[in-house]
């Protein structure tokens, strides 16, 4: 947005944009500079909304799910009152971490390593001898597990915040919110996680992913080998004109603003909700049919024809991404250095989904994504192949992301989605980039 | 490899003849040999790092979820030099034992064996390890897989990122 664009003297040195010469800039040293990820840790990861679950992970009281957030390692559960809430899984005392499973249900979680227990809504429950402690020994709280700072949701999308002066996650999100009920209005019943994590990683920068995750145009030729399949795969069916080139037929890239960006249009493959493709049979055609008409009859024949044909990847900044393509995948990854990032992958899916489009979903999912997927792992490859790029960073320094630069409205083959995220990473980053970190 | 023209007295031995000759054909990138391995209708399933023992990919998200025909393809796209994950090839060794007769009935031979599996590509090593469950049975005087579940018993798939390999 052109309120985040900082320029001149002020501009952040990583990130070089020249709208009347139509050239859009990245520095190389953004992907490999230790000083940067510390610097990323604190200006983005935070101070900004991240995502740490889905509602539908905690659909009974008592139940939780310990996951890692920004560094940090979360608890995010439903406590015995029905809340839901979050807390830094480190026990107070002398700092092991609480919970071990990676989910279940308790009434309350115990540190075994001296004991000390709380209930699920974060308060200290052991009764002290007497002598040990002061009488008001937890009058502050102190032995209580820390909530963390802010924990806000929208739409069943469970955000946390490690600072207590940022806006509300509504306003965060902004205009990627039009685009999260796309997906959150795809039942009436509601959307749940789908049993079943991938939780991978990446030899590479994460800001890579991020671009990647949006990017229409890599997909023919990264993802040839994909699009053979699935010519074959539905009967020579598929319509390929739809992808990229030609007049990208209303396929285009937007700038949601705060970083956000998201990149909408036709594609070949099926859609659950709901673009029918030849496997399905005829049982498909009425299924699809079905679901269709429950769209209509909910949101409307434009919302619903949205819905239906349209697929979207939607990047949430920093490092949130809802691919809703040929299935629904929530996606999140952090930097474990600056080479190296986890990667954490779902499936998102109606609540009311029939067990037949469950399988098909499910199916659909793994024909593209994730690490076994038949396009995944070349994106993986692609990124990895970047990172090693880097090492001639002091002799080929710059990224180049400026296509389409010259169209008033890109289209998603383009690469507003990469700008739009680099310069609010620019503006976050400005500060200690014009004070001489990675210098 | 030995042709097997009943089920009930497949032995361990037989098996291991099996599985070792299979590792060598994926060792040696032989896919096609290798898919011609499989029974027709046969399905190949890797479920996620950590995953219980009886999850199902109908319900639950898997790493690799392949029917007979999208066994073909996968086999076809890892020929392919547009497979970029595998290009140029990983060199691989897969090491298989404890292998066991689980039981044998009319529809197959289930037998269980431990791997660990070696790529290296580009001075990067990875290993995967864990279990795999195959399904036997003869089809016109051979042996074939009827099913082939690859449970990997690590945490995550971290740091390996893929099985962009027949593992």
């Amino acid at each position: 947005m052109l309120d985040k664009l900082d320029s001149g003297e002020n501009a952040n040195p990583w990130v070089r944009e020249d709208i009347a010469g139509a050239r859009f800039k990245v520095s190389r040293k953004a992907f490999v500079d230790e000083a940067i990820l510390k610097l990323e840790r604190e200006q983005v990861f935070d101070r900004c909304w991240l995502y740490i679950g889905h509602e539908s992970e905690l659909p009974q009281i008592n139940d939780f799910v310990a996951r890692s957030v920004g560094g940090r390692d979360l608890i995010f559960n439903r406590d015995r009152s029905g809340q839901v809430r979050a807390f830094y899984n480190t026990c107070p005392h002398r700092g092991a971490q609480v919970v071990r499973e990676p989910r279940g249900n308790a009434m309350s979680f115990q540190c075994f390593y001296h004991g000390w227990a709380f209930n699920n809504n974060g308060a200290f429950a052991t009764r002290f001898k007497d002598g040990n402690y002061p009488p008001d020994f937890n009058s502050d709280g102190c032995a209580n597990l820390k909530p963390v700072t802010r924990l806000e949701s929208y739409r069943g999308l469970y955000f946390v915040c490690f600072l207590d002066t940022v806006e509300s996650l509504h306003d965060y999100l902004g205009n990627a919110c039009e685009y999260i009920d796309l997906v959150a209005d795809q039942s009436g019943a509601g959307m749940e996680i789908v049993a079943g994590e991938q939780a991978y990683s990446m030899r590479a920068n994460w800001k890579l992913l991020v671009e990647n995750s949006a990017d229409g145009y890599h997909a023919a030729t990264t993802h040839q080998t994909y699009f053979d399949y699935l010519m074959k795969a539905t009967g020579g069916t598929a319509d390929m004109s739809t992808m990229g080139g030609g007049d990208n037929r209303g396929n285009r890239g937007v700038d949601l603003g705060n970083g956000h960006a998201v990149v909408e249009g036709y594609a070949p493959w099926g859609r659950p909700v709901a673009n029918w493709i030849p496997p399905w049979g005829e049982a498909g055609k009425v299924e699809v049919a079905r679901i269709r008409a429950d769209l209509e009859s909910r949101l409307g024949f434009a919302t619903a024809d949205r819905i239906a044909r349209k697929s979207r990847n939607l990047i949430i900044f920093p490092n949130l991404v809802i691919n809703d393509v040929m299935a629904l995948t929530v996606r999140t990854f952090y930097p474990v250095a600056p080479d190296f990032m986890h990667v954490n992958a779902w499936a998102l899916a109606p609540k009311d989904e029939s067990e037949q489009m469950r399988k098909w979903r499910l199916f659909n999912y793994l024909e593209f994504l994730g690490p076994g997927g038949f396009a995944t792992p070349d994106d993986n490859e692609a990124l990895e192949l970047c990172q090693k790029g880097y090492r001639n960073l002091k002799e080929v320094g710059w990224n180049d992301i400026s296509k389409g630069m010259l169209r008033a409205e890109p289209f998603g083959d383009d690469e507003s989605q990469m700008r739009a995220f680099w310069r609010e990473w620019g503006h976050r980053t400005r500060e200690g980039a014009l004070q001489g970190v990675g210098a | 490899m030995s042709g097997v023209a009943t089920l009930t007295r497949l032995g361990r031995s037989e098996a291991e003849d099996f599985l070792f000759h299979e590792a060598a054909l994926l060792d040696e990138w032989r896919l096609d040999d290798w898919l011609a391995l499989f029974a027709e209708g046969a399905t190949y399933e890797v479920p996620p790092a950590n995953a219980d023992d009886g999850v199902r990919s109908a319900e639950s998200l898997f790493y690799i979820a392949d029917d007979y025909e999208r066994l073909g393809y996968r086999v076809a796209r890892l020929n392919d030099k547009g497979a970029h994950a595998e290009y140029p090839r990983s060199r691989c060794v897969r090491m298989i034992s404890n292998v066991r007769i689980l039981n044998q009935t009319a529809a197959g031979c289930e037998v269980s064996s431990v791997f660990i599996t070696f790529r290296s590509k580009a001075d990067v090593t990875d290993t995967y390890f864990g279990r795999h469950r195959h399904v036997l049975r003869p089809v016109g005087g051979a042996l074939k897989i009827a099913s082939k579940r690859t449970a990997l018993d690590m945490s995550s798939l971290r740091p390996q990122g893929r099985v962009s390999i027949i593992v």
